[in-house]
Formats: structure tokens, sequence, C-alpha cells
């Protein structure tokens, strides 16, 4: 029996329909993503979950236990919120002893269970702050802090790095893994950047329309996409002679398509390449070894590893891929 | 090229001396000026004004109902007022509009036409608001309205409401709705979401509505001169009679001045006080 089981979730918004017969289990102490362009529904699934909105239809069970008929108070999840929407008023400590102080937990535990939190997150010294007098990264973590220090059955957190700048948004994604590791928390993410969902979790559920078109560990989803929509919303991809092939799967070889290098990029510890071919433009992305490269203007032939062919646009739910 | 600015704001600041400035040195000029009965104002400089605003108990006693009226009236628009906002803010779309134009509707009619409503309301010891209140069965024996504390303090409560709500109002628009559904999650019940979430983050505003609210009712005049008249007395209207009843000018100059000087004291003291706890929280 899964630890949290989600059945044929559906919600309607008058006429449109925002999640659509989504079924999902989740095990526990397992990191999963809901990954989806913006307005996909993953926000409106995670609000079911955690009580905020009431499905149209289907069924919510953690444990076996009907979670629809548990208020939204009694859920027990620890919840990040995208805002953050800490407790303006209150300072970092307050924030975070505020749902132990709910439980009834007695005032020198709640200090200890405190003070132990915002060690985990880093943010130990900062105790006595208010919300507005720290930087998006750390309001990010007393947000963090405060759901974890309840001790909750699942995490969900409604992309929680997107308010952080790129550089700061890879370091939490790391810190994020670890505390997740480190406390064992079963956890949702919801997100729209595909590199985030793939580096921290265990499976990715990609949504489109409300619907989920995909379920599985991140390797395998981006290497057997089971849609088009999944093949390109995961990374790049390139039609050549009717395969989808991803531009890093590509290589100059001695023999194969003909094609002249149109421009070069750059970028550290990749090349990207745009080849101009009988069978229009393709994208190449080589690493760089150090071995020379072929300039713009070359002539090359492209060698390559198709992914496997995907089912076109509608899946069926047998079609699914449900890892792990 | 740096007087450009002071230039352009010039004819600004020369009207702010002509209606503001001027009037208010010459009255307080007028305040060390003599009077008599039949020798008029003496452009003379003594405190005889001072000493008499001072020395009788009666003045005294006139500031001091004055103020006493603007705390109470203050508190219970915060406790009407508080909750109105929060029902309004809560309500969905083409309610919001129609009861926000109710609470602010009054706003546009005249508050002598408000007030006179009242005293047709409250009118003698047979007026509406006791016979309705005696028929439901709140008090026995009918409650004086007119000319008496409580009738200043229910009319000034109506026609300062709006100032209150509208106060409110703004600062709960600014509130994060998730922030109520973060409490929540944490297992927070609806009381304590109100008291420990709500309230705190509307505080400032019911603050700065109560310091408009104060002002405003401490300086009343209509409202005090239609339901007092000439029998109860606030500052506002002593002033107006020692001016235009009695003509004894310099005397209602102190009055006028030193409810202004109150006034502001008072206001200044109550913004300093809110913006030092708030600064670091809201800024
Ligand atoms: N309260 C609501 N009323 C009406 N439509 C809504 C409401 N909440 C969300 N929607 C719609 O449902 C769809 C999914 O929204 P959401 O779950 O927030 O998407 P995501 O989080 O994936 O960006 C969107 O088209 C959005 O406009
Ligand atoms: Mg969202």
């Amino acid at each position: 029996m899964a630890f949290l089981a989600l059945d044929t979730l559906t919600k309607h918004f008058g006429s449109h329909v925002a999640v659509d017969r989504l079924t999902l289990k989740v095990e526990k102490g397992e990191f999963v993503s809901l990954l989806g362009p913006s307005g996909c529904g993953k926000t409106t699934t995670l609000q079911m979950i955690a009580g905020f909105v009431e499905p149209t239809s289907g069924g919510i069970r953690l444990e076996g236990r009907d979670l629809l008929a548990v208020k939204p108070a009694k859920r027990g999840l620890g919840i990040v919120f995208q805002s953050y929407a800490l407790f303006p008023h209150m300072t970092v400590a307050e924030n975070v002893s505020f749902g132990l102080e709910m439980q009834g937990v007695a005032a020198a535990e709640r200090a200890k269970r405190v003070g132990e939190t915002l060690d985990l997150v880093g943010l130990g010294a900062f105790a006595g702050r208010f919300p507005r007098q720290l930087s998006g990264g750390q309001q990010q973590r007393v947000a963090l802090a405060r759901a974890l220090v309840i001790r909750p059955q699942i995490l969900l957190l409604d992309e929680p790095l997107s308010n952080l700048d790129a550089k700061l948004r890879e370091e939490m994604q790391i810190e994020l893994r670890q505390i997740q590791r480190t406390v064992g928390t079963t956890t949702i993410l919801v997100t729209h950047d595909q590199g985030e969902a793939m580096a921290l979790s265990d499976r990715i559920v990609v949504m489109n329309h409300g619907r989920a078109e995909q379920i599985g560990p991140p390797h395998e989803t981006y290497e057997r996409p089971a849609t088009p929509f999944v093949a390109s919303f995961l990374g790049k991809t390139n039609l050549v002679s009717g395969a989808t092939v991803r531009p890093e799967r590509i290589s100059f070889a001695a023999a194969g398509l003909a094609g002249t290098v149109r421009t070069r990029i750059f970028q550290g510890n990749h090349w990207l390449y745009q080849v101009d071919t009988a069978d229009g433009l393709v994208t190449v992305i080589r690493q760089n070894t150090g071995e020379a490269m072929p300039g713009e203007g070359a002539a090359v032939r492209l060698a390559w590893r198709a992914l496997p062919p995907q089912s076109s646009g509608e899946v069926s739910a047998s079609s699914r891929t449900e890892g792990s | 090229m740096r007087a450009v600015p002071y230039l352009l704001s010039l004819p600004a600041l020369l009207l702010f001396a002509g209606v503001v400035v001027i009037p208010l040195a010459m009255t307080v000029v007028l305040t060390f000026h003599d009077w008599g009965q039949y020798k008029g104002i003496e452009p003379v400089f003594i405190l005889k004004n001072w000493q008499e605003v001072f020395g009788d108990p009666y003045y005294a006693e006139m500031f001091g109902r004055t103020f006493r009226i603007a705390l109470i009236v203050t508190v219970l628009t915060a406790l009407l007022g508080a909750p109105e906002a929060y029902i309004l803010n809560r309500m969905k779309s083409p309610w919001r509009g129609l009861f926000l134009l109710v609470i602010l509707g009054p706003l546009l009619i005249s508050v002598v036409a408000r007030t006179l409503g009242w005293a047709l309301l409250f009118g003698g010891n047979s007026g509406l608001v006791n016979k309705a209140l005696m028929s439901v069965g709140l008090i026995s024996a009918p409650i004086p309205f007119m000319f008496t504390e409580t009738g200043m303090v229910v009319a000034l409560v109506h026609v300062l409401m709006p100032y209150m709500v509208l106060a409110v109002w703004a600062a709960l628009q600014r509130l994060d709705p998730q922030v109520e559904n973060a409490a929540v999650a944490l297992g927070a019940g609806p009381l304590t979401v109100l008291c420990r979430i709500v309230l705190p983050q509307a505080m400032p505003g019911i603050l700065s509505g109560a310091v408009i609210v104060f002002a405003l009712a401490a300086s009343a005049f209509a409202t005090p001169a239609i339901i007092g008249g000439r029998r109860l007395k606030v500052a506002s209207t002593l002033a107006y009679d020692e001016f235009l009843n009695t003509l004894n000018w310099p005397l209602g100059a102190v009055v006028a001045v030193l409810l202004l000087l109150a006034l502001v004291l008072i206001v200044v003291g109550a913004n300093r006080l809110v913006e030092r706890r708030y600064a670091q929280v809201f800024g």
C-alpha cells in the first residue's frame, strides 16, 4: 500500500479543468516532483493535498486513511508556499515556533526544537530577526524550517526556489536535497524548472493541461519520454530523419548526415552548435574536452542515438510509465 | 539653479502662508489682547486670558469632556470598524462593492444632515431610538440622548466610522491570503488565525484610523453643536460661542489655540509611537 495515494483526482473551475484524473502513488520517504508549464494544475494539486482546494472528484489517501475527511488544520502537513507566506509580525524564531505552539508542545521542548531546526537550515544566528530583515534565500529557509519543525508526514513545496536568483537557486537545490535526505520526510515539490525537478527527485510527474503525461524516475523520463510534450519539456530535441534526438547525443563522425556548421557558441563546459543539414537546422551539444572542434563553416557529418519512439499526444493510462 | 525647486513651489508656499500661517499667527497674537464688555478688544500684551482659562475649572472640565468623548469615540469606532472592515474584506465580488458603498456613502452626505437625522431619532424621551430600545426590552426607562455625552458619542461614532473602516480595510488588503493558510496548515483554528495572524497585521491600520478619528472627534464642530447645543459644550463649540455670541475674541482664541496645540501633540506623539513600534516589522 502506498504512503500517499491520489486517485483520479480532478478539479474543475467552472468549465475549466485544472486537474484531470490525476492518479499517483507516493512511497514513504520518496521525493516526487510535479513538473509542468505554468497553469498546468500543479499548485491546484498541491492545494488539494493541503486541503485549501476541494477536489471536484477523486480521492486522496494517506496511509490508507481518507485525507479529504480531515480538516486542513488537522492534516499535519508541512507546506512551503511560493510567496513563503511568513508571518511578518513575528520573528524568525516565533514563526518556526508557531506550529509547535499549536500542537501544545511545552515551551522548553519548543525552544530546543526551534533551535535545532534553525541550525539545520543554517539560520541559527537569525532567530531574532523579522522576515523583512532577511534576504529571499533566508526567508525561504525560514519557510522550510517552519514546515519541517512540526515533523510533518509530508512536506509540500510550491515552487520554493523560483523567487531566488540562478546561483542561489542551485545552492539551495543541493541544500534542499541534503535536508530532505537528513530528515527523510516524504516530499512533493511543484516546479516548472525541469533541471530542478531532475536534480532533486526520485520520480517526476510531468503534467500538461491538468493531466499527468508521464510518471517516472528523472533519468528514465529524460531518456524514454512517452510523448513529444515530455520529450521537449525535459530538454532540447532535434527531429532528424524522422527520429527525436537530444543535442548531446549527436556526435561529429566520419560518416553520417552531411551538414555545415552555421554557428558555434562556447559555453564553458560545452560547445553549442547549429548545423545546416538536409533535414533542417540541427542543434548539437559537445562536451568541452579540450580537443580541437570544427569551426563555423566547416563541413561535418553527424551520427546519433535517437530517443525511443513516442506515442503522439494523448496517452492512455496503460502506456504511462509508473516507475519504482 | 538650485533655487528653481523653491521658486516653483513659491505659489503654494504663499498660499499656505496666506491661509494658514498668517491667520494662525494672528490668532496667537489675539490671545494676548485685552477685552471688555464695553471697550471691546484692546491691542495690548497681557496674560489675562491664559490665566483665566488655566485658572477656571470650567475650562478644564470642557477640555476634559472634549478629549473623553474623542477617546470613547475612537475606541468604539475601532471596536466596531475593525470587524466591519474584516467582514467587508472577506466578502465576494458583488457584495463587497455594494457594502463598501453603504459604508462610505454617508461621506457624501453633509455632516450636518446626518447629525440632524440623529437629533430627530433621539428627539427627547419619546424619540424613535428610545422607543425601539424599550420595545426590544434592552432598557426600561428612556435614555436621555439630546444634550448628553452619550448622544454626542453615538452620533460621532456614526459620522466618523467610514474613516476607521477605510484605514483598516487598506491594511487588510495588503495581507497575503496564503499567510492565513500557512497558519491553518500549522494547526491554527479560525479564532487563533484571527487573533494571532490577522489582528496584529491589521494593527497599524487600526492605529492610523484611531489617530484620524481621534483628531476629527476632538475638533468636531457640527455634531456637538447640534446634539449638545449651548447646554453641553466641548472645546470647539465653546470657542465658537466666545467668538460669535459673547464676542470675547481673545478668550475664544485661547481655547482654539489650546485645542490645536493639544491635538498636534497627541497626534504627532501617537504617530511617533506607532512608527517606532512598527518600523522594524512592516517599514
Ligand atoms: N481559484 C481559481 N479559480 C479559477 N481558476 C483557477 C483557480 N485557481 C487556479 N485556476 C486555474 O487553474 C489552472 C491551474 O492553475 P495552477 O494549479 O495554479 O497552475 P500551476 O501551479 O501549474 O501554474 C490555471 O489555468 C488557473 O488559471
Ligand atoms: Mg503554481
